[in-house]
């Protein structure tokens, strides 16, 4: 079947339909990765966003146990071409049955180079993804441009809270929409991890007395999580030590008093370079944000800059003056992407078990 | 970090003359990376022995050595320039041998110079087999289970302990060279005793068998602070068990998730930063097709023939990273050249998929098996870019030029089911045509699996391939179908033959629905960033991003494709020197071509760059978007000539000789009437297209006769024949592939062999210099030694060569160049052939005679005269030196090929010899080749009857510089008559001690071996030559050949070579 991809400036890009047939409206936006379009489909962060992938052969190994989280995130899936028959030995089923299940409209046989040069050139702007050919752009393109992503932190986070047990240090993580891999990468240094809904309050956390809190990724614009921010500035006075990742960095600057934007297109990729300002290493990044902090409105006695992006010199990272917090804008929990970045996991224990020999002393 | 200051001269060791295993990759490195350095202001001494390469122009650095590559050139070199560095890891592994040894011996150190861009230790690591596995196993890398030995002995103990099949691989050798696969004893034994010779230190790995997992790669740069990247990841179609040069290789990797693509990733940056690299390295894996279980196969601490590939596979340019990298820039300094955002501390995303084919040699090395294994045999490769994997594969097919053009070209459609299974287990160059069979035939993807253990991914993408096919030729083509064909890149050509219709009614039906290719560019990020690098590669059914331009007049370069026997790096040299000076001019100057491996399809060599397949329909979608004001086809061998009548039909002008006098040079008839206008005599001959025809031309001018295809490049398919059956046995193998044009047949004339390149304004002639020919006409110019200047002709010989030359210049129109080759018998010159554009020789003339023809042709072309540009017209003076030019051969590489020298070319390199004195230019040319005589001053003559005069006086003066001299009874008579010293040997067919056992016991430097002329000659001591050059000795096959060595040999006093700046001439 025919499918249509319109975007909000009237270009219109005509492919073959897979996963979903329905209508959906959503903000567009492209990913550089060319391997890990699972992750990318699982990861909660991309809620509210329909993700096209630009290197143009996906599905290639099919679906296998590699999901970020319970389910399918974007609202559409926008493809060169789908492999249509996966080889790999963890192959579970395709990538077309997969979309199917999880009703995630998705477009094929896009030009996704021209689509991506035009969300280069004119920046992250809505679209929609329909099978009706009878489509009029008077009609549409108001409503897209009405369109906006919203709250989705609270669709996304978990309802209830859950524990992966460990015998090492306990971590509190904040679930904004947290990929999997973040838990996980805790868990396997043998961190208890208990995952909180997002919207749990501070002295909830507090008062469980973990060693650590870890806030996660998640999706959306951070300002528009306001009391979520107030909890974050709560749980940053308590003294215990904190790690944050994107949007959870995000919400500790916001906490701060610090202002985020809205990138042009955003940076969603495997193949970002971000570097320690403290050693001047350049590491390579998975990424995955719209949003970034304006290290301008960071003040310098509250926090400092860590990491910055190499090709464009946007913050990556704040270490926060005389507390136990330090936070990134990459994903340091990779996957998809590379793992360079792990060793910030092993900083967090390192802050936790120093805060809690200091405790015992 | 910023650079190193007292980083002010560096020497940059090359990789010599082009060898399977070490080619034109080299080239490409070490110019980008010389290019690079100079940028920061470096003065750059380089060296190199090849003549034929771009790097060893004086444009590129500042000081040139063309001088043979071993340790003792080098260390005078560095006691003449006194550099402050030497760069190492640009030159292959030759270069890297260098270095090792001048680091071992304590030169470096004893005259205070530092080896940049790696370390000792580094190399070490990497590269010695042992500390190699220590160090892995140090980092928790596996490897497979494996052990360095030193003797056939403990080889035996080691894979028997772990079982057969093993995979052996001597340490120190290039492109795996004496390696192998033993599935018993047997094969141990002999695989073994060849690589423990082969090696530098005589270790070989033994190790367990991983053949059929997955193989990957990964292209890893690091700095100095130690940053590391990846630059892009690799996976073989083709399973291990056949060398990553012989596989057909696609990027980035298609059947990898992330979690296999990251563990990889995360183990070669593990692996780059234990070994402590500064700059580029490849790490290659064999991959457990169904576990994440994974084996580090091996590491280059450099640039390699895969990291050349990963450049222009994703636009980062990885040897000028790795220069920048030995001056102590560090990644995040290092700007994106491509993008001029980012920064070199960047991974590339690739948004299209990207294939590599290897150019096998077998066309040439017909007796050759085809059989691909763990040493690698492939002289050149192609590579091609589509945003689908099936349009990459057929892009690539085509760019082969060996006459394929689709998955159905070769037929195997004869074969049942079972005996294509039984073919698959053959694992050779046509492996993906028979798997496109078997589909054909129904065979499931699981059998073809079980059999290649190639992934079905890759074999579904070949179904793909093989259902267009059907259903083209099944049902009527419609608009649809037509735009999914093209879209899986199948040429008109081929959609024609399966439809029925013409090629031109394709073509037209394509434009009728707009069906035409447009162009994207890589810019290594997937369009994350605008890039400024016009870097492009054709699709069907996307948008175009080429940007129109319209300033200033456009000239059209088209390259010469792969490199392979007969047109070689020399091509590149002169398209590259072309497009320079055309840029020079004002033009803006379009690149078209496919070769990965070399300096013209570097990003920023031409204003705009095309990775295509050079056939005329690829060509004319870039002629309809750039609309060009000319085309040059003399600089790109016979793959651009070939182009001449398409790209005139498409309307674009020719620059320079025009298409009619190309033809004149190449049709009989038009020809002898030139000549017969001009008085110039040639060789009496005949066309033919049949064997009867043949024979009766061949009677009546009487035997030998020279037989070979018009059209050809390399002397493909020459031949002497001596005889009736002979030409039968030739015209067959001609006959084999359809001939457009007809045969010829010539009088064989045994002369004296000459050889002029000219430029030419349409009036004046310019002849920067006579080259003459070691070996006597009969052998392919090619792999004659060739001496400039000419040695042994008279002054009025030289003035009729002149005379001749300029004739046949102006009478045939020429503007641009012409490559003229003579015979000269006394005074009598002789025309043997004349080719309209540059030639192989056109690198090493310019560079001994300082004249630069590319340009100057170039301008001529455009429509400068000759004596505008500052020459006399004429023949130049000659040189106060003499330069010798030494063809080199891969044939250790090739089991099974026929080595004796012949009309048909052989050789795969070349190296260049120059000095004051004839004989020290002559042995430097012998040393550059890598002729190291004598170890054990025992040698084999074995001679044909008429050579025996000459061999007994070359024998003669072998024993007087104390050889010990074996030979067959015949030549041991005819020795011992002369009152030459000589051990009679039983032939091999008679009973032991024969000279197989001679041979086999490594006492012997050298074989002279004169086979007869004619169909016999292969066939004729084809075991003992085989035998000789597989155990590393010597053989010689011309008896000039072996005059021209012990000549060079009998200056023994020649111990200080005087080194020559060639960049000052």
């Amino acid at each position: 079947m025919k499918a249509f991809l319109i975007l909000e400036d009237g270009t219109v890009f005509q492919g073959k339909s897979i996963g979903s047939e329905r209508e959906m409206i959503s903000e567009i936006v492209f990913n550089t990765s060319m391997t890990g379009y699972l992750e990318v489909l699982t990861d909660p962060s991309y809620a509210g966003q329909a993700v096209v992938m630009t290197y143009p052969l996906i599905g290639n190994y099919g679906i296998t146990p590699d999901m970020e989280s319970k389910r399918a995130w974007p609202d559409g899936f926008i493809v060169r071409e789908l492999s249509r028959m996966p080889s790999n030995f963890r192959c579970e089923g395709t990538i077309q049955e997969f979309l199917k299940k999880q009703d995630v409209p998705g477009i094929e046989g896009v030009d996704t180079r021209a689509l991506t040069k035009i969300l280069r050139e004119k920046g992250t702007m809505n679209g929609m993804i329909t099978t009706n050919e009878n489509y009029d752009l008077n009609e549409i393109i108001p409503k897209l441009k009405e369109y906006v992503v919203g709250d989705v932190v609270s669709k996304v986070t978990c309802s209830e809270k859950s524990v992966l047990p460990g015998d090492g240090p306990k971590v509190a993580l904040m679930d904004f929409g947290a990929k999997n891999n973040i838990a996980k990468s805790l868990n396997s240094r043998g961190c208890e991890v208990t995952i909180y809904p997002a919207y749990t309050t501070a002295e909830e956390i507090i008062a469980s007395n973990p060693d650590g809190i870890m806030l996660s990724n998640g999706p959306g614009d951070p300002e528009t999580n306001t009391s979520i921010i107030k909890e974050v500035k709560k749980l940053s006075e308590s003294g215990i030590p904190i790690f944050a990742i994107c949007l959870g960095h995000q919400l500790m600057a916001l906490a701060y008093g610090a202002r985020t934007y809205k990138l042009k297109y955003g940076h969603r990729g495997g193949n970002h370079p971000v570097k320690d300002l403290e050693t001047n290493r350049v590491y390579i990044s998975s990424q995955n944000h719209g949003y970034a902090v304006d290290s301008k409105t960071v003040d310098k006695s509250i926090a400092e800059e860590a990491f910055i992006n190499v090709n464009d010199g946007t913050n990556e990272g704040m270490k926060y003056a005389g507390k136990d917090i330090f936070t990134v804008q990459f994903h340091p929990e990779a996957c998809p992407g590379p793992q360079d970045s792990g060793y910030l996991f092993d900083r967090f224990m390192k802050m936790m078990e120093e805060r809690k020999e200091k405790k015992n002393a | 970090m910023p650079r190193i200051k007292d980083i002010k001269k560096v020497l940059v060791i090359g990789s010599g003359p082009i060898i399977i295993g070490q080619a034109a990759e080299f080239d490409y490195a070490g110019t980008q990376a010389c290019r690079s350095l100079k940028e920061e202001g470096v003065e750059v001494v380089l060296l190199n022995s090849n003549p034929a390469t771009i790097m060893t122009d004086k444009d590129i650095a500042d000081r040139v050595y063309i001088e043979p590559l071993t340790v003792e050139v080098v260390e005078q070199l560095i006691i003449k320039e006194n550099p402050d560095s030497v760069l190492p890891t640009l030159g292959g592994q030759a270069a890297l041998n260098l270095a090792m040894e001048l680091e071992e011996n304590g030169f470096l150190k004893e005259h205070n110079v530092r080896l940049i861009g790696t370390t000792s230790e580094t190399i070490k690591k990497a590269e010695d087999r042992l500390e190699f596995k220590t160090t892995m196993e140090k980092i928790g890398e596996p490897c497979a289970a494996s052990l360095v030995v030193e003797s056939v002995e403990d080889g035996i103990q080691f894979a028997e302990s772990i079982g057969y099949p093993v995979v052996l691989r001597p340490a120190y050798t290039l492109g795996g060279s004496g390696g192998g696969i033993a599935n018993n004893r047997g094969q141990l034994i002999e695989i073994l005793e060849n690589g423990l010779r082969l090696s530098r230190v005589g270790q070989v790995l033994v190790e367990r068998c991983i053949a059929g997992w997955k193989e990957i790669e990964y292209e890893v740069m690091r700095d100095s602070n130690g940053n590391c990247i990846t630059v892009c990841n690799m996976e073989n179609i083709d399973p291990v068990g056949v060398h990553t040069g012989d596989s057909i290789v696609v990027a980035p990797s298609q059947t990898l998730g992330d979690k296999e693509y990251q563990m990889l990733r995360s183990s070669a940056l593990n692996i780059i930063s234990e070994l402590n690299i500064t700059g580029g390295c490849n790490v290659q894996y064999a991959l457990h097709p169904e576990t994440f279980e994974y084996c580090v196969i091996e590491v280059n601490p450099r640039v390699s023939r895969s990291s050349a590939l990963a450049s222009k596979a994703t636009g980062y340019p990885i040897a000028k990273v790795a220069a920048k990298i030995a001056l102590g820039y560090t990644l995040d300094e290092i700007k994106n050249a491509v993008t001029k955002k980012t920064y070199a501390s960047f991974e590339p995303m690739l948004d299209y998929c990207v294939v590599k084919i290897p150019r096998l040699p077998f066309d040439k090395f017909i007796s050759a098996k085809r059989t691909l294994t763990t040493q690698m045999k492939a002289t050149g490769e192609v590579m091609s870019i589509c945003d689908n994997f099936e349009g990459a594969l057929m892009k690539a097919i085509r760019s082969l030029e060996q006459h394929v053009d689709s998955l159905m070209s070769y037929d195997y459609s004869y074969l049942t089911g079972e005996e294509l299974l039984e073919v698959l287990k053959v694992v050779d160059d046509r492996r993906i045509w028979k798997i496109a069979e078997a589909i054909r035939q129904g065979i499931s993807y699981d059998e073809i699996h079980r059999v290649t253990k190639i992934d079905k991914w890759f074999i579904d993408k070949i179904a793909c391939l093989v259902e267009m096919e059907l259903k083209m030729k099944r049902s009527a083509l419609d608009e649809e179908t037509l735009r999914e064909a093209k879209r899986m890149e199948f040429p008109d050509s081929v959609i024609a033959k399966i439809t029925g219709h013409t090629e031109r009614e394709i073509h037209d039906m394509r434009h009728q629905y707009g069906i035409t290719a447009s162009y994207k560019m890589v810019d290594t990020c997937a369009a994350e960033f605008a890039a400024e690098t016009p870097y492009y590669y054709s699709v069907f059914g996307s948008e175009n991003e080429v940007e129109q331009t319209h300033d200033r007049k456009k000239v059209l370069v088209l390259g010469s494709g792969p490199i392979r026997i007969g047109q070689g790096i020399e091509f590149d040299f002169c398209s590259v020197h072309c497009t320079w000076a055309f840029a020079k001019e004002g033009y803006e100057t379009i690149i078209v071509n496919n070769n990965p491996e070399t300096v013209s399809t570097d990003f920023d060599i031409a204003d705009k760059l095309y990775f295509e397949p050079l056939t005329p329909e690829d060509v004319e979608g870039i002629v309809d978007l750039e609309k060009p004001d000319g085309a040059v086809v003399q600089f790109g061998g016979q793959t651009a000539i070939k182009l001449t009548e398409a790209l005139m039909k498409m309307g674009v002008p020719i620059l320079g000789t025009s298409a009619e006098n190309v033809d004149a040079a190449e049709d009989r008839e038009l020809f002898d009437a030139i000549l017969e206008k001009c008085g110039i005599p040639r060789p009496t001959g005949g066309t033919v297209y049949t064997a009867e025809e043949a024979k009766k031309v061949a009677n009546r001018l009487g035997y030998p006769v020279l037989v070979r295809p018009s059209y050809v490049l390399g002397g493909q398919g020459m031949q002497i024949a001596i005889n009736d059956h002979d030409i039968d046995e030739f015209i067959g193998i001609i006959n084999r592939i359809a001939q457009d044009h007809p045969i010829l047949v010539d009088k064989y004339l045994q002369g004296k062999e000459i050889e002029v390149d000219a430029v030419c304004d349409g009036e004046d002639i310019l002849i920067p210099g006579i080259m003459e020919h070691i070996e006597r006409a009969g052998i392919h110019s090619g792999d004659s030694i060739s001496v400039y200047p000419a040695q042994s002709i008279s002054e009025k010989t030289k003035r009729t060569i002149e005379d001749y030359t300029k004739k046949l210049a102006q009478s045939l129109h020429v503007i641009g160049l012409i490559n003229i080759q003579f015979i000269v018998c006394g005074e009598d010159v002789y025309v043997i052939e004349v080719n309209p554009r540059s030639s192989r020789t056109v690198p090493y003339i310019s560079k001994v005679t300082g004249i630069p023809i590319v340009p100057l042709a170039s301008k001529v072309i455009i429509g400068s005269k000759i004596k505008e540009l500052g020459y006399t017209p004429g023949l130049q003076p000659e040189a106060d030196y003499f330069a010798v030019k030494m063809p080199v051969f891969s044939f250790e590489k090739i089991r099974d090929a026929d080595i004796s020298l012949g009309p048909e070319m052989k050789s795969t390199g070349e190296c260049l010899g120059i000095a004051k004195t004839f004989d020290e230019a002559l042995y430097k040319a012998f040393l550059g080749a890598g002729i190291k005589l004598p170890k054990h001053k025992n040698m084999i003559i074995t001679v044909r009857d008429e050579d025996k005069p000459e061999a007994v006086e070359i024998g003669r003066r072998f024993s007087d510089i104390g050889y010990k001299i074996f030979a067959t009874e015949g030549t041991a008579n005819a020795l011992k008559e002369a009152g030459v010293r000589a051990i009679a040997v039983n032939k091999i067919e008679q009973v032991s001690p024969n000279l197989m056992d001679l041979i086999l016991g490594h006492k012997i430097d050298l074989v002279i071996d004169t086979p007869p002329q004619g169909a016999e000659r292969a066939k004729d001591g084809f075991v003992i030559r085989r035998s000789a050059i597989e155990t590393g000795v010597n053989v010689l096959t011309a008896i000039d050949t072996a005059e021209a060595l012990i000549t060079s040999l009998e200056n023994t006093d020649i111990k200080k070579l005087t080194l020559i700046d060639i960049a000052k001439i």
